[in-house]
């Protein structure tokens, strides 16, 4: 069979995206030829600002290079512009006349610079910075030194100021609003950051309107030689460059009948008014919005490359952009309202001899826009707070101060740039901050999922997470920009969220997870290691009673109910509720220990026992000897509920914190949670059960018990968070379990609670927990239900079941002495 | 010569699942996945000698249980980025039976 036709026009930054996304979704659908004007493989744009500044040179910018293209059997011409698209006949026509048919098109033109239409504007010497052969131009110019005008001091306008002077030239940038960059800075950036371009060298003229390039001499070949102005002056200009804007590249679009409103109209698939022809990147009006960074048009590309795959799932609502100035030295940031309204609270931290600037705009307590000068270590963390409309309530004082003040700890660790090359980014995968560096550079990475396929890096407990996305960004400049979390999907094999796919569950009553991934067109047969244990608990907190669980897609942990150690033996903690034992318990654990000759038997940071060593065909008859319970100390479920010794011993005990944990322990065990769950019950506020680090934290006071919840004492320490006082045991068992219910259903899949509480925020839990009674009783009863058919796991594996998870099958080789009892494959099968 | 070595039925391994089998040289893990392909590799990640037994099967992978590298079953070849190789054996199915060729 044929395959489908696709054309792209425009080999450019998000056309070519586009077409990677579709080849790793969909490799061999279609037969794709790509036509592009520039006579050049795909290249980074954004980064003809360092090589004009000499920082670059053009191969290190170069994208795909002409070798992508055969490798993935893509025709590729380049030099060669489509002129016309002929709908009815389903062809492009190209500026050398020739003609190609499509089933799709794609449509990826770009912008062009806006020049002003005054005379002169098209004198030799005259140009915009758009493509390598502005940038060449303008090397080529600056090599003759002279002076320079660049018109317009946007981004664009600064760094190609920027860049003339690193080559030489005496440049004077021209503005025509009272302040540079007026769409991204308010005036006290912007006046910090033009002080700092004129310490450069850099000469300014604002509020100026350009009305007219003057001529020079015949003798100089008429090239321009001076700029007017409306108020009559004018300076000398050997070269002239507009940066005043860009213009969504629409005419062949247009001229082909397409509806174009300021950009080609396309719809949340970037399909346009004709359903065989999708557009994307800057050539593109998406509910209104034309976007000039790589940013959105990466996420366009992504889904429309999902529907050329015919998928047909993902969908694009827009994004929020953020820019950042690619001036060397200079730090500047911007993102969303930085001018904010009346009704909004602004946070500044203004120290303009020392050259930082900081601008918070908030509305409701959650950041709409930023804008940072001089220091923009934290610029990423503010703007994923404000992509994600995180309330910052709670951390309001210290917001000024980075994320490695606020309490947000370890992933805060700042100054990407600053940190020396061999600094270890990635202590669980010992990854370098040079190895991130150089994959970045030489494989072309953009987003965090690829750094971390390739380095590993924040793979693991992604504690750096944080770090390497600012070294990502430090490193590619502004075509960085994190994911909102809100977004991310599950997981590669689907672009469903975690919430869709959860809501699909219960809506739909799904009951397996193999009818689950085909409902929602799982991507992959069978899913991966994070989807199948996601969709696993999932189905479990959905119909406890129907589901039946799946140990095939449960971490090996908690398919044999023990912790796998690096030597492939496993760990043994029995329950020992509220970390309370006996001598009989001692014993039976002691006799266990030495019949099974297990090397280690340790006190746990949870209060229990723990026999490490263990061999896996050991395990059962150790669970049947011992007659415990089992800890779950390997579980996403109820680990330990740690207790003091309360008001039955100690001198300032008010509570019995002891016999209160016991209780809750009894209450929760065998209890699965989207991560791991571990409470503490102290007996007054000297809380020697660190209630206050753990997911739920009891404490006894006079009149009865403080509840405190989302505190995690693991990888980055956190605080648990007041959720409501009671008075009695029943009330604490009840708050305690509905509170976790309501976590069991929200809470993505290893989301600890603080994560989870610091998405929908305490006051949402405590309106469902807390002040609802009958709500709260529901979730208590929906709690119950599910732990009802939970059976010890130990105790039915002692019994036999699932035997042959635990037995090897002996082999020997036909040459080994006591291979002879092995059975041969019939001879007949052999031949 | 017959090299072919009766492991077990091919029930006794559940599917998406994997079979220790200890030979006097090395302990193998042989696999069966949805499709009830049948594969065996040395139960030793190229990682950090993970047991690739213990691990999720998925496709025709595995991920192992200790750092979480995927290795291709088919090949015994880690995935890319990561690198390494573990040992492959012959092994098929006869009348749901499954042998091995440590050849
Ligand atoms: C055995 C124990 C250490 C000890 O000898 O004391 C332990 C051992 C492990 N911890 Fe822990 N943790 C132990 C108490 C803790 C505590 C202290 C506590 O519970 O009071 C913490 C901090 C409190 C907390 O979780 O909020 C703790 C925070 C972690 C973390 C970080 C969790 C986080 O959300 O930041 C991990 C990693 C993870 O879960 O992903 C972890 C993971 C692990 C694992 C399971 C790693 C693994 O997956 O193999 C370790 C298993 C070792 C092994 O080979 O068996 N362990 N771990 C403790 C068992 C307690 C128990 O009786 O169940
Ligand atoms: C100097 C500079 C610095 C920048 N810095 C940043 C930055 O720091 N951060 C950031 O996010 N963004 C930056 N940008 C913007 C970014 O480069 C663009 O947003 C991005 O390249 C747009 O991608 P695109 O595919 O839509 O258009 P382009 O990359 O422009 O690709 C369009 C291509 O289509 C070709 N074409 C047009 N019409 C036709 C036709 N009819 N037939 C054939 N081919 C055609 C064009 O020649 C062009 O090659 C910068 C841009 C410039 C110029
Ligand atoms: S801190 Fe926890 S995870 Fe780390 S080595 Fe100790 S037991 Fe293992
Ligand atoms: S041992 Fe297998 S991933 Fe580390």
């Amino acid at each position: 069979m044929q395959k489908a036709k696709l054309i792209l026009v425009g080999n450019g930054m998000a056309g070519v995206r586009t077409l990677e996304e579709l080849l790793k979704l969909a490799p061999d659908l279609y037969d794709i030829t790509v036509y592009g004007a520039e006579p050049h493989g795909n290249y980074n744009r954004i980064l003809l600002s360092p090589v004009l500044a000499g920082e670059m040179k053009l191969p290190e910018i170069m994208l795909n290079d002409v070798g992508w293209y055969a490798q993935h059997g893509i025709t590729l011409h380049t030099g060669r512009r489509i002129v016309r698209i002929d709908r009815p006949r389903r062809t492009v026509v190209a500026d050398d006349g020739s003609e190609e048919r499509y089933d799709r098109l794609l449509l990826a033109t770009g912008s062009t610079p806006v020049m002003l239409p005054i005379p002169g504007h098209d004198l030799p010497g005259v140009l915009a910075y758009r493509d390598i052969a502005d940038t060449e131009a303008m090397i080529a110019a600056s090599a003759r030194g002279g002076r320079a005008v660049v018109i317009g001091a946007g981004l664009l306008g600064l760094e190609a100021a920027n860049g003339l002077k690193a080559r030489g030239m005496e440049v004077t940038v021209v503005h025509l609003a009272p302040w540079i960059m007026e769409r991204q800075l308010d005036k006290t950036a912007a006046d910090m950051l033009q002080a700092s371009l004129e310490a450069r060298g850099l000469a300014f003229l604002l509020e100026k309107q350009t009305v007219e390039l003057a001529k020079g001499p015949k003798k100089s070949g008429g090239r321009v030689a001076a700029v007017r102005f409306a108020d009559g002056s004018e300076i000398p200009a050997d070269l002239v460059v507009m940066a005043i804007g860009i213009r969504p590249n629409t005419k062949l679009a247009e001229e082909a009948g397409l509806h174009c409103n300021r950009g080609i109209v396309v719809n949340d698939t970037l399909q346009t008014y004709d359903p065989r022809i999708y557009a994307v990147g800057e050539c593109v009006a998406h509910r209104g919005t034309a976007y000039g960074l790589v940013a959105p048009l990466f996420e366009q590309g992504k889904v429309a490359a999902n529907h050329l795959a015919e998928f047909g799932i993902a969908r694009y609502s827009g994004s929020a952009v953020s820019t950042k100035l690619k001036v060397t030295g200079i730090d500047v940031f911007s993102a969303g309202d930085f001018i904010g309204g009346a009704d909004d609270d602004e946070i500044v931290l203004a120290d303009k001899r020392g050259g930082v600037y900081k601008k918070l705009v908030l509305r409701d307590n959650r950041i709409v826009g930023a804008v940072l000068y001089g220091d923009t270590a934290d610029s990423n963390w503010y703007f994923q707070l404000m992509k994600e409309k995180k309330c910052v309530g709670p951390i309001r004082d210290r917001l000024m101060l980075g994320q490695s003040h606020s309490g947000a700890g370890h992933e805060g660790k700042n100054r990407a740039a600053e940190l020396p090359d061999d600094f270890e980014v990635c202590g669980c995968n010992g990854v370098k901050k040079i190895t991130i560096v150089k994959a970045i550079k030489e494989k072309g990475l953009f987003t965090l999922e690829e750094v971390r396929r390739h380095t590993k890096a924040s793979g693991s407990c992604g504690s750096c997470t944080g770090l390497v996305e600012q070294i990502l960004a430090s490193a590619v400049g502004g075509a960085y920009q994190p994911v909102a979390a809100e977004k991310k999907p599950l997981c590669g094999c689907t672009d469903y969220t975690h919430e869709e796919v959860r809501k699909a569950i219960v809506d739909n009553r799904l009951l397996t997870i193999p009818e689950a991934m085909r409902f929602l067109e799982w991507r992959t047969p069978n899913g991966c290691p994070s989807c199948r244990p996601a969709l696993n608990y999932y189905l479990l907190c959905a119909w406890p009673q129907e589901y039946k669980d799946d140990p095939q897609s449960r971490f090996i942990n908690e398919r044999v109910h023990a912790n796998i150690q690096k030597d492939g033996t496993y760990s043994v903690v029995p329950r020992m509720y509220g970390g309370v034992t006996s001598p009989a318990e001692l014993k039976r654990i002691a006799e266990v220990a030495e019949k099974y000759a297990v090397p280690t038997v340790k006190v746990t940071g949870g209060q229990r026992i723990d026999l490490l060593g263990v061999k896996k065909e050991d395990l059962p008859a150790i669970w049947a000897d011992l007659g415990m319970p089992s800890g779950y100390a390997y579980s996403k479920g109820l680990r330990t509920v740690k207790t003091c010794v309360g008001s039955e011993w100690c001198r300032f005990g008010v509570q019995d914190s002891t016999n209160m944990g016991i209780d809750l322990e009894r209450d929760l065990e065998r209890l699965w949670t989207p991560h791991k769950t571990k409470l503490g019950v102290s007996g007054c506020p000297r809380n020697c059960a660190e209630a206050t680090i753990k997911d739920v934290g009891v404490i006894g006071v006079e009149s009865g018990w403080e509840i405190y919840v989302g505190g995690n004492g693991g990888i980055k320490t956190e605080v648990a968070q007041f959720l409501c006082k009671v008075k009695t045991r029943e009330e604490v068992l009840e708050v305690t379990g509905a509170f976790l219910q309501l976590y069991r259903e929200e809470a993505r899949y290893l989301d600890r609670t603080v994560h989870w509480l610091g998405r929908v925020g305490l006051d949402s839990v405590k309106r469902r927990v807390v002040d609802d009674a009958e709500g709260r009783r529901a979730l208590y009863a929906r709690l119950k239900a599910a732990l009802a058919v939970e059976k010890d796991p130990w105790a039915e594996r002692a019994a036999g079941r699932e035997a042959g998870e635990f037995k090897a099958v002996k082999l020997f080789a036909k040459d080994s002495v006591s291979g002879e009892g092995n059975e041969r494959l019939a001879e007949s099968l052999s031949a | 010569m017959n090299d072919w070595l009766k492991v077990c039925p091919l029930e006794d391994i559940p599917r998406l699942g994997a079979k220790v089998v200890s030979t006097d040289k090395a302990d193998i893990a042989v696999f069966r996945n949805a499709e009830d392909e049948v594969f065996a590799v040395d139960d030793r990640c190229p990682h950090k000698g993970g047991q690739l037994s213990q691990g999720i099967v998925f496709d025709r992978r595995v991920s192992c249980p200790l750092h979480g590298m995927t290795v291709h079953l088919d090949s015994g070849k880690a995935q890319a980025p990561d690198e390494g190789c573990t040992h492959k054996y012959r092994v098929r199915v006869d009348k749901g039976v499954v042998f091995l060729n440590l050849g």
